[in-house]
């Protein structure tokens, strides 16, 4: 093989031919891929080689930062003016927003010390700026300019002013990795604030999100705002997700389906808070998730726990976690059952 | 000494310090945030595979995969993605250096559109394995922009090779 190099060609010093060399190079590539999918090992090389391409990065990213800077340098004394008057505006409805929380707070503070219930969490927040949506098209990704040096942790959960937009997954040394609610698969625990009925929401991939496993009869209408639950203890209950969107009433089929358009301007650029992760997490609702498990393993000659443990206060939060779970007396007598056939 | 089409020129032997640098401002230029902008070249495809036909001793399927490692840290990708689909890239580059040379840039573009297409199927049948969504039609936009981009790219990246036409009656080309 002859090049337009000016080296003598190798005439017996080849090396490896090319079909063998692919294959050594596409087994590697695989056994990266599988190690990465399949048993995440590789986070520790992931970090050390985003250290070495983070000065390229930040060469990437600090010209693009600059034209969108310019263009909003140029942007006009109008707009500005117009912000501002609106800033203005919001500053005063907040303010006297402020002043009534402060007051509901103390007052919140001492009516749960008086009721002797758990004092509500405390949550550290730490303002990080989206730098850029990662290039990868299958995903729905952002990065923001914080990482584990500003003491972000993988899993805390991401809102901007508007309402939650996602969770940190991966973190580097000096930025992180945010995927979207939006994204295909990722799951957020809900409650539908008009009915109080909880669900589960997955992002569909095409920047909206789908409430599963709601019956078809259940109660949710287009327009209902959904919060998180806070049942996982990842999420701080009671922020907003999205609203919803369409509901298809298939009666065919035993779920409605029902698309939500996600409230937090999702996909744009801009300041966030990352939420330090709730460290102080609810009480397991251990009661009757224990029942309900014992009772199933009962007919493999476990001992059984009194059956009426599972009718506690915390029973509808198991009873919603695993929705075709009846409650738990009857569910020893179904468990066999099935077991049976 | 390889002639290549319509050209008399005699290009001077390649720097690896200059290959190395293309290969770095080609990561940076895909490192450049553009969201989910589709139709955005690839330049460490472009510029791996440059220098695949260009320079098939040198440079190879090594390269290639260290280039799709970091490509895919970046992006946040699945680790070996890019890797695998650049070290393909790479061979069929490097198995096709001697034919391509002897066309026309326009005609070695043509010629790119379906590796650079291989790239992107690859890419997308690993992610779909790996429990990704389709990303819809305009996925496949990047590798005729990256195929387009192969002609300037071409006498950009050759220019540092290129010496003055003097006209002496003695040389023999």
């Amino acid at each position: 093989m002859s090049s337009n190099s000016h080296d003598t060609p190798p005439f017996f010093k080849r090396g490896l031919p090319p079909s063998a060399r692919l294959t050594i190079y596409l087994a590697m590539s695989f056994a990266l891929l599988v190690t990465d999918l399949r048993m995440h090992y590789l986070e520790p090389l992931r970090q050390g080689v985003a250290i070495l391409t983070y000065p390229l990065q930040i060469a990437a990213t600090t010209p693009a930062e600059f034209v969108s800077n310019a263009s909003n340098y140029f942007s006009g004394l109008i707009s500005l003016q117009r912000e501002n008057a609106r800033l203005k505006a919001q500053q005063l409805k907040v303010s006297s927003q402020i002043l009534l929380n402060e007051q509901l707070r103390q007052e919140n503070e001492n009516l749960r010390g008086l009721l002797q219930m758990q004092a509500q969490i405390k949550i550290k927040s730490t303002a990080a700026e989206i730098l850029f949506a990662a290039r990868d098209p299958f995903s729905r990704k952002v990065v923001l300019d914080k990482g584990s040096a500003q003491s972000i942790e993988p899993g805390a959960p991401v809102v901007d002013p508007q309402g939650v937009i996602g969770q940190v997954t991966r973190v580097y040394p000096l930025h992180s990795e945010v995927t979207l609610l939006s994204d295909k698969d990722q799951a957020i625990p809900v409650m539908v604030e008009r009915s109080g009925l909880r669900a589960v929401m997955f992002g569909t991939g095409n920047g909206l999100m789908e409430l599963r496993y709601l019956a078809a009869n259940a109660d949710v209408r287009p327009g209902d705002r959904i919060l998180t639950s806070g049942l996982d203890g990842v999420y701080v209950a009671g922020l907003p997700v999205a609203t919803i969107l369409k509901v298809g009433r298939d009666s065919a089929e035993s779920f409605a389906r029902i698309l939500c358009r996600p409230i937090g301007t999702v996909e744009r650029t801009g300041a966030v808070l990352v939420l330090a992760q709730a460290s102080v997490r609810p009480a397991m609702p251990s009661t009757a998730t224990e029942a309900a498990e014992d009772s199933r393993r009962s007919s493999s000659g476990r001992v059984r726990k009194p059956a009426n443990a599972a009718t506690s206060a915390s029973a509808p939060v198991a009873r919603n976690t695993n929705a075709s779970n009846p409650p738990a007396s009857s569910a020893s007598g179904n468990a066999s059952e099935r077991r049976a056939r | 000494m390889q002639p290549t089409h319509r050209s008399s020129r005699l290009l001077l032997p390649v720097r690896m310090s200059f290959v190395i640098i293309s290969m770095v401002i080609a990561l940076v230029l895909n490192f450049v945030p553009v969201g989910q902008f589709y139709a955005v070249p690839d330049f460490v495809a472009l510029v791996l595979a440059f220098w695949c036909v260009r320079e098939p001793h040198r440079i190879g399927m090594g390269a290639a995969f260290i280039l799709g490692v970091l490509v895919d840290v970046v992006h946040g990708s699945v680790m070996g993605q890019h890797a695998i689909a650049y070290v393909l890239l790479a061979w069929a580059a490097g198995i096709n250096a001697r034919r391509l040379l002897w066309f026309s840039p326009p005609a070695q573009a043509l010629h790119m559109v379906p590796l650079f297409f291989m790239v992107q199927v690859v890419m997308l049948v690993l992610r779909l394995f790996a429990g990704g969504r389709f990303p819809g039609w305009e996925y496949f936009f990047t590798c005729f922009t990256t195929a387009i981009l192969w002609i300037p790219v071409h006498y950009l990246l050759l220019l540092p090779q290129m010496r003055p036409i003097d006209h002496d009656e003695n040389r023999p080309l």
